[in-house]
């Protein structure tokens, strides 16, 4: 059925760049569907905003091609690409108001100056902040800054939005309500957006598809419950929330599960998802608050449920959770993160931990 | 810290000192400009503009004057554009060789202005053109554009990529993106640099001696051959209008900018 599925508005083929002898991107495919938010996360110097800045025009792949709607766009200008970009640090002009400045891409695009004043007009309210357009980018909170650089970008209807870390330069409470609004703001304009970052909750909440990177090669692409729950690989599963790795190998195989004998002796089950066989060593992944922490003598409920005695360690309030240190019985120290639905345990008592099989996620051991 | 103990007061009294040394010639220079008598001598018996009115009558000051006027205009206007556009490209791009033509085009700081003044006048030879008014500017113009250079880099640095970026993602061109961002942001720079320029042509006198010819003579190198004859009153009146017009350029643009950002804002 690959005829009847639509073309994505971007296409990555082949893409690379390199700084002299220095890889930016390494060979990259990558598509992006309309209307969608897609997220480029990755620690600083993975690559993403090279990606991000080569869609923009401002840096030229060395290898590869870039299409927007179907049409190769390596060789056309910035300025002739139709897009909206918002910068980290908003970039609005300084010397310019408000009014001027949402209305600049307009000047280039054949508008009336009645039809300029509208839209400009309408794009201020859409960002919530009508009445501003006589003041200087100076008189305005960060947070209002960012809001005017995205009503600059959405005014001239771009065929991509590109936001390079728009929320980093923020504080934290600002930055989750601007997040929000740039997201309700894609949504509702249903205009494909590319968004670089590297906070993973900002990733995994606004988008529709996540692009993890490490050191300019793609890790794994897909939705956010996938790329969090599933993830490929190491980088990917400890980049992305707070994870306990165990190394062990496979001891028994059945139809529902695996048994793992883990690095401490204990054996645990995991979900079969049919990847490994008997003998495989294998890298378990368990999410700090995948764990469930229970009184000792507490016994469990369900024979599957993997269960281990432990000490307490270290811990710390954390307000609405609470981060724990445990050491099991070998040795072997794990972090867990509990909502505290029993009770908060003190440090040196002694605790059940359990986790079920479908929480513990299975990779392969990287050489 | 305590102001009143010993080491304030020689502190204090070492800068007033400084000052007077410093300012007394001029303070002079100007008081005896309104003396009428022919002599500068202390203490004054009047005050008169006579000398200024001989100032206004004497033709050879007049064209020296607009000499200079006009010598100092173009050069801010040549150094400043050849500023801005080498600015642009040291700051804004990379190219082979780029640190080595930043430092020639700084050297004329460094450089002795008799070695530049004689090495040009080699240069002319070796061209076998004779002296004009061309040379002058060509001259001023090398001499002013390393202070022009430095004010417009320092600013442009500070001028982040990203507003010409977002002015390019917009569909402004390259050229409008110029006009529409990155000049207004760089006006202050480009105004004091076009200030330095003038004011460093109009008051230039060791290398000018060397490019001038009797009729591209500048006020300085005027003053000089007047001194070298007699010592006129005129000559004072004439300082006095050189230092009027040399402090009062950069108030009065000083002026006009806050003026100017203040009705923007």
């Amino acid at each position: 059925m690959a005829t009847s599925k639509k073309q994505p508005l971007v296409q990555f083929k082949g893409i690379m760049k390199q700084y002299g002898k220095v890889t930016a991107v390494e060979k990259m495919d990558f598509d992006i569907e309309e209307g969608s938010l897609v997220t480029l996360l990755g620690p600083s110097g993975c690559g993403k905003t090279t990606l991000l800045r080569m869609v923009a025009g401002l840096e030229d792949p060395t290898e590869g091609d870039i299409y927007i709607k179907g049409v190769r766009i390596n060789d056309t200008p910035i300025h002739k690409r139709n897009l909206g970009m918002i910068f980290q640090n908003y970039a609005l002009f300084p010397h310019k108001t408000i009014f001027d400045n949402v209305a600049f891409g307009l000047k280039y695009r054949n508008v009336s100056k009645d039809q300029i004043r509208e839209k400009v007009m309408q794009a201020l309210e859409m960002v919530r902040l009508p009445g501003v357009e006589n003041r200087m980018p100076s008189q305005l909170s960060g947070g209002q800054q960012q809001r005017i650089a995205m009503a600059r970008a959405i005014v001239i209807e771009p065929d991509v939005l590109l936001m390079d870390e728009p929320l980093s330069a923020l504080d934290e409470n600002l930055r989750e309500e601007m997040r929000r609004e740039v997201d309700n703001l894609q949504q509702m304009l249903g205009v494909t957006t590319i968004f670089v970052t590297h906070d993973q909750r900002e990733a995994l909440s606004m988008s529709d598809k996540i692009l993890v990177m490490k050191a300019g090669r793609k890790q794994q692409e897909g939705d956010p419950q996938t790329v969090y729950n599933q993830p490929v690989n190491h980088f990917v599963a400890d980049f992305l929330g707070h994870s306990n790795f165990i190394k062990g190998q496979i001891v028994d195989v059945n139809k529902e599960h695996v048994h793992v004998q883990i690095e401490t002796g204990d054996l645990l089950i995991a979900d079969n998802k049919n990847t490994f066989n008997l003998g495989d060593r294998v890298e378990l992944v368990v999410r700090a608050q995948r764990f469930d922490l229970v009184d000792e003598d507490e016994i469990t409920t369900k024979q599957e449920m993997n269960s281990f005695a432990g000490r307490i360690k270290d811990r710390s309030y954390m307000g609405g959770e609470v981060s724990y240190f445990i050491e099991l019985g070998t040795g072997r120290e794990i972090h867990i993160i509990s909502m505290m639905r029993t009770r908060i345990y003190s440090i040196g008592e002694k605790v059940r931990v359990q986790v079920a099989p479908h929480h513990c996620h299975l990779l392969a051991i990287e050489s | 810290m305590r102001r009143s103990s010993i080491g304030w007061k020689l502190i204090r009294l070492h800068t007033i000192l400084v000052y007077i040394f410093m300012f007394t010639p001029i303070v002079v220079v100007i008081v005896l400009a309104f003396n009428p008598k022919q002599f500068g001598i202390f203490p004054m018996e009047g005050f008169s503009f006579r000398w200024f009115v001989k100032l206004a009558q004497n033709d050879s000051i007049i064209d020296a004057f607009k000499n200079s006027l006009i010598l100092g205009g173009l050069t801010a206007v040549l150094s400043t554009s050849i500023g801005i556009m080498a600015a642009l490209a040291f700051i804004r791009f990379d190219f082979r060789g780029k640190n080595t033509i930043n430092t020639l085009l700084l050297s004329p700081i460094m450089i002795p202005e008799v070695v530049l003044g004689v090495a040009l006048l080699l240069f002319l030879r070796f061209l076998q053109q004779p002296k004009s008014f061309a040379l002058l500017l060509i001259g001023h113009v090398v001499l002013t554009l390393p202070y022009v250079l430095l004010i417009v880099q320092a600013r442009l640095v500070g001028i982040k990529k990203e507003y010409e970026e977002a002015a390019k993602s917009l569909g402004a061109n390259g050229f409008q993106t110029f006009m529409e961002v990155t000049f207004p942001l760089l006006l202050p720079a480009i105004l004091a640099g076009a200030l330095f320029s003038f004011t460093i042509s109009f008051d230039d006198i060791t290398a000018t001696l060397f490019w001038a010819t009797a009729e591209n003579q500048t006020v300085p190198v005027k003053i000089f051959s007047m001194l070298r004859n007699s010592i006129s009153p005129e000559i004072n009146a004439l300082g006095t209008v050189m230092i009027v017009m040399t402090v009062a350029t950069p108030l009065l643009a000083g002026y006009l900018s806050r003026k100017f950002t203040n009705l923007k804002a």
